[in-house]
C-alpha cells in the first residue's frame, strides 16, 4: 500500500513535468497549428541560463534554495524572450505554411542542441539542488521525494493561472476564439498575429520552467534533455486532444501515473512503452479526438 | 513570400511523367466536376501517341542517370588522391567506406522521400523501418544463426509488416498528429532497443553482424570496394523502384493525395489505401537499406532508431528537393558526406583566428547543417534539386 501511494506520488510529479513541458506545446498548436519541435530548444535554454545562474552568475555562499528561486525567474524570461525571438524572427514569415513552420523548428531544434553540446560539451552537468528537496517527507507511510511535492504545487499552479488567464482577461478570450476559429477573429479585425508572438511567449516561459526543474528532477544538464522531455510532451499533447489545456493535465497525470506504476510493477522500460501503447489505445478507441487537428 | 511557395507546387505539378493524370488534378474547376467531364476528351487515342513519344525522350532522360551509375561504380578503379574532400585515395579503403555509407543514406532518404516527397505524409517514424531491417538482419543472423539469404527476407517481410501494421494504427489520424504518432511509435522502437531485451539487441553498444555468416567478399579492410557496389546497387534498385512507382496508377494518386487530399478523396481515390501504400513502399525500401547499412557497416547502432536519425532524413530530403528522386538522393549523399566531413573542416586552421566559443559552435556538423537547413526552407524551398532544375530552365531560355 505504501509502494502504491509513493508511486502515485512520485507518477503524479512526473506528470506535473510534462504538464509542464506540454502545456506550452498545446497552447501553441491549438491557436497555431505550430508543432513547435523548438519547444525542446525552450526546455534546453531554461535549464541551461539556470545552470549558469546557479553556479556562475550568483556566489555560493548563497543559499541553494534562494539560488534556485532566482535561477527559476531567469529560465522563465529567457524561455520567454527565446519563444518571442523565434516566432517573430522565424515561424512569422512562413505564416500559413504549416510544414514549412515544422521543418524550421526541427532545424532550430538541431541546431540548438549542436551549439549547447559546441559549448557546454555533451556530458551532463551536476546542478546544485536544495537540501529540502532531496529529502523525503513521510506520507502514510511511504517516504515520499519533496521535489515531486514542489513539482505538483508549480503545475497546478500553472495550469491554474492559464486557466485564469484563458477564461477571466480580455487575452483569454481572444486566444480562446482563435483556437475555436482563427478566420473568424480575424475577420472580426482582432490582430491574432500580436496573439501568436504572446502565446509563443507563454509557451516558452513555460518550457523554460519545465527545462529546468527537469534538470532538478534528474539532478543534471544536459544538451539532450530538452528531447527527451519533448517527446512525452508530444504525447500527452495528443491524448489530451490537442489543443485543450484540461485534456492537457488529465494526460500528462494519466501518462505520468502509467509509466511509473508499469515501470514498477512490470518491468524497467516496460512504462515507457506502455505511454506508447496508451497512445494507440486512445487513437483506436477514439480518433474523433483528434478530428480538430486534421490539419 | 507566398507568392513563392504556391509556384512552387506548381512547377512540381508539371512533372512530364504525371502529364496525363496530372492536368485532371491541376484543373481548378470545382472537384465535383471533374471526373465526367474530362475522361471522354482525353480519350486512348492521343495518350499512345504522346506515350510513344515519351518513351524516347524517357529514354535520352535515363541517359545521365546511367553515366552516374557508370562513373560511381568505376571509382573503385580510380587511384587519384582528392586532398581535402576524402580520406587518402579514391578508390582506399576509408574512401570508399565513406562514399558507401553516403550512397546507403542516398538511398534511405529516397526512400522516405516516398512517404513525405511523393505523398506528403509528414511521418517522424521512418527510422523505426530502417532500424527494423538493419536490426533483423543482424539478429536472425547472429542470434537464430540462419543463412544470410533466409535472414534478408526475414527482415523484409517482418519490416514490411511492421510497417502495414504500424501505417494502418497511424493514419486513423492526420496532418500533424499523424507526425505525433508516428514519432511516438518510433520511440517506442529505440526504447526497446536500448533496453537490449534478453541481450538481442545489444543496447547502447550496438549489435554487430555474424561475419562467419557473410560472404567473406563483404567483410574485411580489402573488401571495401565490394560493400560500395554493394550500395550502390541499392540505390540503383531504389531509385528504379521509385520510378516505377511514381509512373504508376498508384504513383498518381500519391501525387494527387500530395496536392490536394479532399479533392482527390471526392475523385473517388482509395485515400486511405494509397497513403498505406506510400508507407509500405517507403518501409520496405528503407528496410532494405537498413539491411545494406549493417552489411556495409558490419552491424546495427542504435542511433538508427533515434528521433535525430528521424529528423536526419526529414532534413536531407528537403535540403536536396523533396519529390524529386535526383533531391533526395543529393540530399541524403551530401547530408551523411557533410556530417562526416565537415568535422575535419572545424580541425582545419582556417577558423583558428575566431574566437573559442564561435569555433566550439562550428565544429559541430549538426550546428552547420541545421541553421543551412532553416535558410534552405526559407530561401530554396524546392532543394538543391529544384534550384537546379530552375537554372537548367533559365539557362535552355536564354
Amino acid at each position: 500500500m505504501t509502494d502504491l501511494l509513493l508511486l502515485v506520488v512520485t507518477g503524479l510529479g512526473l506528470g506535473a513535468l510534462y504538464f509542464l513541458a506540454a502545456s506550452g506545446l498545446s497552447l501553441i498548436y491549438g491557436l497555431m497549428g505550430v508543432l513547435n519541435f523548438a519547444h525542446g530548444a525552450f526546455m534546453m535554454a531554461g535549464s541551461y541560463a539556470g545552470w549558469w545562474t546557479m553556479t556562475s552568475l550568483l556566489p555560493s555562499s548563497m543559499a541553494v534554495a534562494a539560488r534556485l528561486a532566482v535561477a527559476v525567474a531567469v529560465a522563465i524570461v529567457v524561455g520567454a524572450l527565446v519563444g518571442f525571438l523565434v516566432e517573430v524572427v522565424l515561424i512569422r514569415p512562413l505564416y500559413r505554411h504549416h510544414i514549412q513552420q515544422v521543418l524550421v523548428t526541427v532545424g532550430l531544434s538541431l541546431a540548438s542542441v549542436a551549439a549547447a553540446q559546441g559549448i557546454w560539451g555533451a556530458d551532463p552537468k551536476p546542478l546544485p539542488k536544495p537540501e529540502w528537496m532531496s529529502q523525503t517527507t513521510e506520507l502514510f507511510g511511504a517516504r515520499v521525494p519533496n521535489d515531486r511535492f514542489v513539482f505538483i504545487l508549480v503545475a497546478v499552479a500553472l495550469f491554474l493561472g492559464l486557466l485564469a488567464l484563458l477564461h477571466l482577461t480580455q487575452l483569454g478570450l481572444v486566444i480562446r476564439a482563435g483556437v475555436e476559429n482563427r478566420t473568424m477573429v480575424e475577420a472580426l479585425g482582432i490582430n491574432v498575429r500580436r496573439t501568436f508572438t504572446i502565446v509563443f511567449s507563454i509557451g516558452g516561459a513555460a518550457a523554460g520552467l519545465a527545462g529546468l526543474l527537469y534538470s532538478q528532477y534528474s539532478g543534471t544538464v544536459s544538451p539532450a534533455q530538452g528531447g527527451s522531455l519533448l517527446i512525452y510532451a508530444f504525447i500527452v499533447v495528443v491524448i489530451g486532444g490537442m489543443g485543450s489545456l484540461p485534456g492537457t493535465a488529465v494526460a500528462a497525470v494519466a501518462v505520468g501515473l502509467v509509466q511509473q506504476l508499469a515501470n514498477y510493477y512490470a518491468a524497467s522500460g516496460v512504462g515507457d512503452l506502455s505511454v506508447v501503447l496508451l497512445l494507440a489505445l486512445v487513437l483506436l478507441l477514439r480518433p474523433s479526438a483528434m478530428k480538430g487537428a486534421l490539419a | 513570400m507566398s507568392t513563392d511557395w504556391s509556384e512552387d507546387t506548381n512547377e512540381d505539378r508539371v512533372r512530364p511523367g504525371a502529364q496525363g493524370r496530372g492536368s485532371t488534378m491541376s484543373m481548378s474547376s470545382p472537384a465535383l466536376a471533374t471526373p465526367t467531364d474530362t475522361e471522354p476528351s482525353s480519350g486512348p487515342a492521343p495518350r499512345r501517341a504522346e506515350g510513344r513519344r515519351t518513351r524516347t525522350s524517357g529514354l535520352l532522360k535515363l541517359l545521365p542517370a546511367v553515366v552516374v551509375v557508370a562513373v560511381l561504380a568505376y571509382l573503385p578503379y580510380v587511384p587519384t588522391e582528392v586532398p581535402g574532400l576524402l580520406p587518402g585515395r579514391i578508390n582506399g579503403p576509408g574512401s570508399m567506406q565513406l562514399l558507401a555509407t553516403c550512397l546507403v543514406m542516398a538511398g534511405i532518404a529516397l526512400s522516405y522521400d516516398v512517404i513525405f516527397g511523393r505523398t506528403g505524409l509528414l511521418s517522424f517514424g521512418h527510422a523505426l523501418f530502417v532500424a527494423a531491417g538493419s536490426y533483423l538482419l543482424s539478429i536472425s543472423l547472429s542470434t537464430w544463426s540462419m543463412p544470410l539469404w533466409a535472414s534478408i527476407l526475414v527482415a523484409l517481410v517482418l519490416t514490411t509488416g511492421l510497417a502495414v501494421v504500424v501505417g494502418a494504427i497511424a493514419l486513423r489520424v492526420g496532418g500533424i498528429a499523424f507526425a505525433m504518432v508516428t514519432l511516438a511509435f518510433a520511440q517506442a522502437a529505440s526504447i526497446i532497443v536500448l533496453r537490449n531485451p534478453g541481450g538481442v539487441t545489444g543496447g547502447e553498444e550496438g549489435k554487430s553482424l555474424n561475419r562467419q555468416a557473410v560472404p567473406d567478399l563483404l567483410v574485411g579492410v580489402a573488401h571495401a570496394p565490394y560493400r560500395y557496389w554493394l550500395a550502390l546497387g541499392f540505390v540503383v534498385v531504389a531509385a528504379i523502384v521509385v520510378t516505377l512507382l511514381v509512373r504508376s496508377r498508384a504513383g498518381h494518386a500519391m501525387a494527387a493525395v500530395r496536392e490536394n487530399e479532399g479533392r482527390a478523396a471526392v475523385l473517388g481515390l482509395p485515400v486511405y489505401r494509397v497513403k498505406l501504400l506510400a508507407i509500405v513502399v517507403g518501409a520496405f525500401l528503407g528496410g532494405l537499406g537498413g539491411i545494406v547499412h549493417a552489411l556495409v557497416l558490419g552491424g546495427s547502432n542504435p542511433h538508427l532508431t533515434t528521433t535525430e536519425f528521424t529528423l536526419g532524413l526529414l532534413v536531407m530530403v528537403v535540403l536536396g528537393g523533396a519529390g524529386r528522386t535526383w533531391g533526395a538522393l543529393l540530399g541524403g549523399f551530401l547530408y551523411h558526406y557533410a556530417d562526416a566531413r565537415l568535422v575535419e573542416v572545424s580541425g582545419s586552421s582556417l577558423l583558428d583566428s575566431l574566437p573559442d566559443v564561435v569555433r566550439q559552435v562550428l565544429s559541430q556538423p549538426l550546428f552547420i547543417l541545421g541553421i543551412f537547413f532553416v535558410v534552405v526552407v526559407y530561401f530554396a524551398p524546392s532543394g538543391i534539386a529544384g534550384l537546379g532544375a530552375r537554372l537548367l530552365r533559365k539557362g535552355r531560355a536564354s
